[in-house]
């Protein structure tokens, strides 16, 4: 096996019938930071769901390949336990499950699939208090519903926090920036360079350039009806943010 | 099958009239021939579809030929001796219900506070015939079918009594349990009084020790709460497939008084609970709420009237359902306000969880009011687990089946913090968990097989 962590070739993917990504390819190997880009409806979050195992979507072809493993035949919770992490666009508020209860249900999970015991009380809050501290997230949401009443920062922060707490070998960031202010922004982008090693990578999927200022790519795809149909250096990402989208739109719907 | 389930008793009641009465006080002997006469009048039981009885046939509940004690033989077993709970905080103040007999424990008469009564009500009727005289019946004499016969055939059941100004704060505790070899019919009363000012908090739960046999309760219970008096009344279901459960509960209330009500069924066959609750006098106020989760065939009725009869009272009811399988469930709850009840502030709120595409909920939300000056709000939903959330969970690593079970008992969560007293909040909410998660251990060597748990 080669160093490859995650290996997408050919994939396809619908919702309700509609064939939103046609034939994906993409190499992702350790400690390197790829940044997906396109415009709105291009299949951005259509592909990161895929990847988490949205059962939304139907895979209609292709294959991902995960450290060697079938990606696309594990279920969302063995994706994680193997190391996936997709960090929501909308993180979903869950109304009477504490976030305590729904971190150590996660972290134990992955301890059980690991075949290692589950943690105890006290390490378990030790670990909590230790991941919190990366985003700055405040002790009191710990008690708190999962999301419910967190401002969009402090969701974002959230999903870093959990990312923190899980530790994956991949991290998928749908949309982090959205509905961040400058500050919140800068808490999340730091906790995502302090997270990154050589051994893990991470996905940032994004609209905008300015969350490329904080987490710099070493590689930038763009996403178009489907396809990714230009890959290049951190330098495309500014070249987008200063012509726009319609050159790229222009020249494949030329090519068609 | 019996044509007509009520003959049955009408002929049992004519033939061992004699044989019921010299069995019971002179509290229970002289309701029965209004009783029958009602019964006469209505000629049948409900059946599915009348009034009231959308979705249960209480008419098959009632066809089986059960066997009723009338001739009050002892059951043979000693049923609290073999009672292991090791649920935390379970009272010491607990009385054993075998059918319809009531059995102190040892521990119950030592440590009942002065002031406080929990015994057989045949036995309170025989020597205070003044004070149980003075309430039984009063609330159920104008009760449907099912609760005449109760009034028709009762002979025994539970008094609760708390004197003026005392406060019972140690929990009471009712197990009702049924251990027959045969199908057997339990025809209970329960009789409520609290005085002036006193207040008390009472668990009752609701037990088969056998699941090969069928049983049916017939249970009418009526509470006074005297002006200013507080009661916390929480009732358990944990019975079997084979069970069924025909109940009634009447309250009346008086000024300033609180009544908090919460009905739990976790598991059972057919169960029919109906709950009429009226705010008589200013400042009374009622909170009843339910849960009831389903699997299997097992069936679930809530039937919930709460009247204002006088200004500035409150009243919520919030009942929810969780139906997996081919479980089925049925709400109706009604909130009526009369004229004169000004300032009146009652809300009625009805969720359901389907959890599968057989399981059925039919609700009916109901709202008459009668005077202006009221605030008054419903509202009924039925829906599935949301999607989004369990995908949520699952992309953090928790398999599919916790998920559901978390957040099945985040949707129960308001339900179990309507019981405000922490001991029996922690253990709703402990024996909710388990039945969620399939658990299925009982306690020690337990006769009360509390939890039949989920397949």
């Amino acid at each position: 096996m080669d160093d490859i962590l995650l290996k997408v070739n050919d994939l396809h993917a619908a919702i309700d019938g509609k064939e939103i990504l046609k034939g994906i390819n993409l190499e992702i190997r350790p400690g390197e930071v790829h940044a997906i880009m396109g415009p709105n409806g291009s299949g951005k979050s259509t592909l990161s769901g895929v990847l988490a195992g949205d059962p939304r979507f139907t895979v209609t072809g292709g294959s991902a390949t995960f450290h060697g493993v079938d990606l696309l035949a594990l279920s969302p919770e063995d994706r994680s336990h193997e190391g996936l992490f997709l960090s929501f666009q909308y993180p979903v508020e869950i109304p009477g499950v504490s976030m305590v209860n729904f971190m150590r249900a996660a972290v134990n999970a992955k301890r059980a699939y690991l075949r290692e015991a589950p943690l105890s009380a006290s390490d378990f809050l030790k670990l909590m208090r230790q991941k919190r501290a990366i985003v700055e997230l405040d002790n009191k949401l710990a008690s708190r519903s999962v999301n419910e009443g967190f401002s969009g920062g402090e969701k974002k922060r959230n999903e870093i926090f959990q990312m923190a707490v899980l530790e994956p070998r991949l991290s998928i960031l749908d949309e982090t920036d959205s509905g961040l202010d400058i500050d919140a922004l800068r808490i999340v982008a730091g906790g995502v360079n302090k997270l990154k090693t050589s051994h893990n990578a991470t996905i940032v999927i994004t609209h905008y350039q300015r969350l490329l200022d904080y987490i710099r790519p070493d590689v930038v795809h763009i996403l178009y009806k489907g396809r990714i149909v230009y890959t290049g250096g951190p330098e495309l990402a500014l070249e987008l943010e200063e012509k726009g989208y319609d050159w790229i739109k222009q020249q494949v719907d030329n090519e068609q | 099958m019996n044509s007509n389930s009520l003959t049955q008793y009408l002929d049992l009641y004519a033939h061992h009239r004699e044989a019921i009465d010299a069995r019971a006080p002179e509290a229970f002997n002289r309701l029965r021939p209004a009783a029958s006469e009602a019964l006469r009048r209505a000629a049948r039981l409900p059946r599915k579809g009348d009034e009231g009885y959308a979705r249960t046939d209480m008419a098959a509940m009632f066809a089986p030929d059960f066997g009723i004690n009338i001739m009050r033989v002892p059951a043979p077993v000693d049923v609290a001796a073999s009672l292991r709970c090791d649920v935390p905080n379970i009272s010491t103040l607990m009385g054993v219900v075998a059918g319809d007999e009531f059995r102190p424990t040892a521990t119950l008469q030592r440590n009942l506070p002065d002031g406080v009564r929990l015994m057989s009500l045949a036995e309170a009727a025989r020597r205070e015939p003044q004070l149980v005289e003075a309430y039984l019946g009063r609330l159920s004499a104008d009760g449907d079918a099912p609760v005449q016969l109760n009034t028709l055939l009762a002979q025994d059941g539970v008094l609760l009594h708390v004197a003026a100004g005392v406060q019972c704060d140690k929990p009471l505790q009712l197990i009702n349990i049924f251990n027959a070899g045969v199908p057997s019919m339990a025809v209970r009363r329960v009789l409520v009084v609290l005085e002036r000012g006193a207040s008390a908090s009472l668990l009752v739960c609701d037990h088969s020790q056998r699941s090969d046999v069928d049983y049916l309760a017939s249970e009418v219970t009526e509470i006074f709460l005297a002006p200013g008096a507080a009661l916390d009344y929480c009732h358990l279901e944990e019975s079997t497939p084979r069970t069924a459960r025909s109940a009634a509960l009447f309250a009346a209330l008086d000024a300033d008084s609180r009544l908090g009500l919460n009905g739990t069924t976790l598991t059972c066959g057919a169960t029919r609970n109906s709950y009429a609750i009226h705010l008589y006098a200013p400042g009374a106020e009622a909170r009843v709420a339910g849960m009831v989760i389903g699997s299997d065939a097992q069936h679930t009725d809530n039937d919930i009237l709460v009247c204002h009869h006088a200004p500035r009272c409150h009243s919520s009811q919030l009942f929810k359902y969780i139906l997996d399988d081919d479980a089925s469930g049925a709400f109706r709850g009604l909130i009526r306000v009369d004229h004169g009840a000004a300032f009146t502030g009652a809300y009625q709120t009805n969720r359901n969880l389907l959890a599968s595409t057989r399981a059925t909920m039919h609700t009916e939300p109901q709202l008459e009011i009668y005077c202006d000056e009221v605030k008054c709000g419903h509202g009924a939903t039925t829906g599935q687990l949301d999607p989004q959330a369990l995908f949520y969970m699952r992309t953090r690593g928790i398999p599919e089946a916790e998920a559901r079970m978390m957040l099945m008992q985040a949707f129960m969560a308001d339900v179990i913090d309507t019981v405000t007293l922490p001991t029996l909040h922690d253990r709703l909410r402990m024996l909710v968990e388990r039945r969620l998660s399939g658990d299925r251990r009982g306690c020690g060597d337990c006769a009360a097989a509390c939890t039949n748990s989920l397949q």
